[in-house]
């Protein structure tokens, strides 16, 4: 479903950000991207969508250059970024408003996305009026709104605390289970990707360049209690040694 | 109840007591000098006062006896302020909108803009007066290029300096220049188009009477309370010249809450400046 071919980024005459990668994904994958600061991670996710153009090699999603799948992918940034000036129930449809669907329409999705996210009550709400973990949620919907078959995430609970993350991560994963997506998501925590991945992908840096690809044998749906599962535990271990060889390097 | 309670009516109160107390205390100081070193008698003292420093009952007297022609003149000053204020506006955003979506355009124009900015409207005045002549469109013309720059500015820097992140979401949702423009670029520069438009309110009244003592006329009645300054003046009626700064003082009270309000209704409901957020 997305293949990267031999993907290498350079920033004009700067340094290379990524080289070489290599990456066939399947459709209803999850994919998590680990790796140090300034490995690439984000440049990587931004080129799936065509937001970054590649300095060389390919990405084909579907068989479609990024620029022409553009409209088939969601994206949940670092910070919820919602228009402040748009209630929950108007962020959650923006994408919709984009292109073009009815006003009737756009409030039935929003309104079924918004329960999904459990934030049904708070849909006449702004921006301001919601914690950290509520904007995430509203994030989440606007970026599912369109029903893409791919969900890019770059490091969308970073800010969060951990209880919180974990707590996301539950919905995310429950979200998941009703509108099947491909997901590639950047993170730092070791727990959160091996917790909601199907392979989690090691980045080293000086340039971004594939180091391990881990398998995570764990099936779907995944509840809280697979985090104190020995077998989830040993993977944490196998995956944090082999993110510190990177890290080391 | 407390005091801070109370204080925002208070200190008010005692602060003009303190004033009124001191105006009229340089005022006796004023008429007693007279008096016993020019020689003056009392009544030639307080007329010669009067010139110069008049007392709030004297200017309140004067406000009544020349009401008409005041308040006509109030109404005029209004009326350009009030055209040229939405014309500063109104153009002010319009070249913004210019500016955001075109560079080459910017660079060409906005030095132009800053040399009309730099030169005092002192000098642009007359000028107007000699093109356009004197009345009204002159003066709602240089109502409007004292007022037309913060608007420009703060817009400007609005339309620009918009999240790179938002701006890739719209990428990403095939947006259009013009949706990118009307859904995310113009919401995000009213903040600073709101502080622009308070600038300009605050200096449309200014604007309207400075323009008035260049381009006023008596004509039709079109006089506004510019004309009417150097009425009073030419004609040493000093409390009536007093009479009219308190109607000026209150016409650009009545813009700068009037622009407050809009301020408020635009960005009460999701903008930081008003209320903390609830979580």
């Amino acid at each position: 479903m997305v293949e990267i071919r031999d993907l290498s980024k350079r920033y004009g005459k700067g340094p290379q950000i990524l080289d070489s990668i290599n990456l066939e994904v399947m459709h209803e994958e999850f994919i998590s991207f680990l790796g140090p600061s300034g490995c690439g991670k984000s440049t990587l996710l931004k080129t799936l969508c065509g937001l970054i153009n590649s300095s060389s090699g390919s990405v084909k999603i579907k068989g479609k250059s990024p620029d022409e799948a553009r409209a088939d992918c969601g994206f949940v940034f670092q910070d919820a970024n919602l228009l402040p000036w748009l209630c929950v129930q108007q962020n959650a449809e923006l994408s919709l408003k984009i292109r073009g669907v009815p006003k009737s329409l756009r409030r039935e999705k929003s309104e079924a996305l918004l329960k999904l996210v459990g934030l049904s009550e708070s849909k006449e709400k702004f921006p301001r009026q919601l914690s950290g973990g509520m904007r995430m949620r509203v994030s989440i919907a606007r970026a599912l709104a369109t029903s893409p078959s791919i969900l890019l995430l770059d490091e969308p609970f970073a800010s969060l605390d951990e209880m919180r993350r974990n707590r996301l991560n539950e919905d995310l994963l429950r979200i998941r289970n009703q509108d099947l997506f491909t997901a590639f998501y950047v993170t730092h925590s070791v727990g959160e990707a091996l917790f909601l991945s199907s392979r989690v992908v090691i980045l080293s840096s000086n340039p971004g360049r594939i180091h391990t690809i881990i398998d995570v044998p764990f099936e779907y749906p995944r509840t809280a209690a697979l985090r104190e599962s020995s077998a989830y535990l040993d993977l944490l271990v196998k995956t944090t040694h082999s993110l510190r060889e990177v890290t080391v390097e | 109840m407390t005091f801070r309670n109370y204080s925002i009516i208070l200190m008010p109160i005692l602060s003009s007591f303190v004033i009124f107390m001191i105006w009229f205390g340089l005022g006796q100081n004023m008429v007693q000098e007279r008096v016993e070193k020019d020689g003056y008698t009392v009544e030639e003292a307080e007329g010669a006062r009067k010139a110069v420093l008049p007392y709030p009952n004297e200017i309140l007297t004067a406000l009544t006896i020349h009401r008409t022609d005041l308040l006509q003149a109030t109404s005029n000053t209004f009326s350009t302020a009030i055209l040229g204020f939405l014309a500063a506006v109104i153009g002010g955003y319009g070249i913004s909108l210019l500016f955001s979506s075109s560079l080459l355009l910017k660079q060409a124009t906005y030095p132009w803009i800053l040399v009309l900015q730099m030169t005092p409207v002192i000098i642009l005045s007359p000028i107007l007066v000699i093109w356009l002549g004197p009345g009204q469109r002159a003066t709602a013309l240089i109502t409007f290029l004292i007022g037309f720059f913060p608007v420009v500015a703060n817009s400007t820097q609005g339309l620009i300096s918009t999240n790179k992140d938002l701006l890739d979401l719209f990428t990403i949702s095939n947006a259009s220049k013009w949706q990118e423009i009307a859904l995310l670029r113009v919401p995000n520069s009213m903040p600073y188009f709101l502080t622009g438009m308070k600038i300009a309110g605050t200096l449309a009244p200014v604007g309207a009477i400075a323009g008035d003592i260049f381009a006023g006329t008596s004509a039709s009645g079109s006089a506004g309370l510019g004309f009417m300054i150097m009425v009073y003046i030419s004609s040493a009626q000093v409390p009536a010249l007093f009479a009219t700064a308190i109607l000026a003082c209150t016409l650009g009270f009545v813009f700068v809450c009037g622009v407050n309000v809009i301020h408020w209704l635009a960005l009460k409901n999701w903008h930081d400046s008003y209320g903390e957020a609830e979580q």
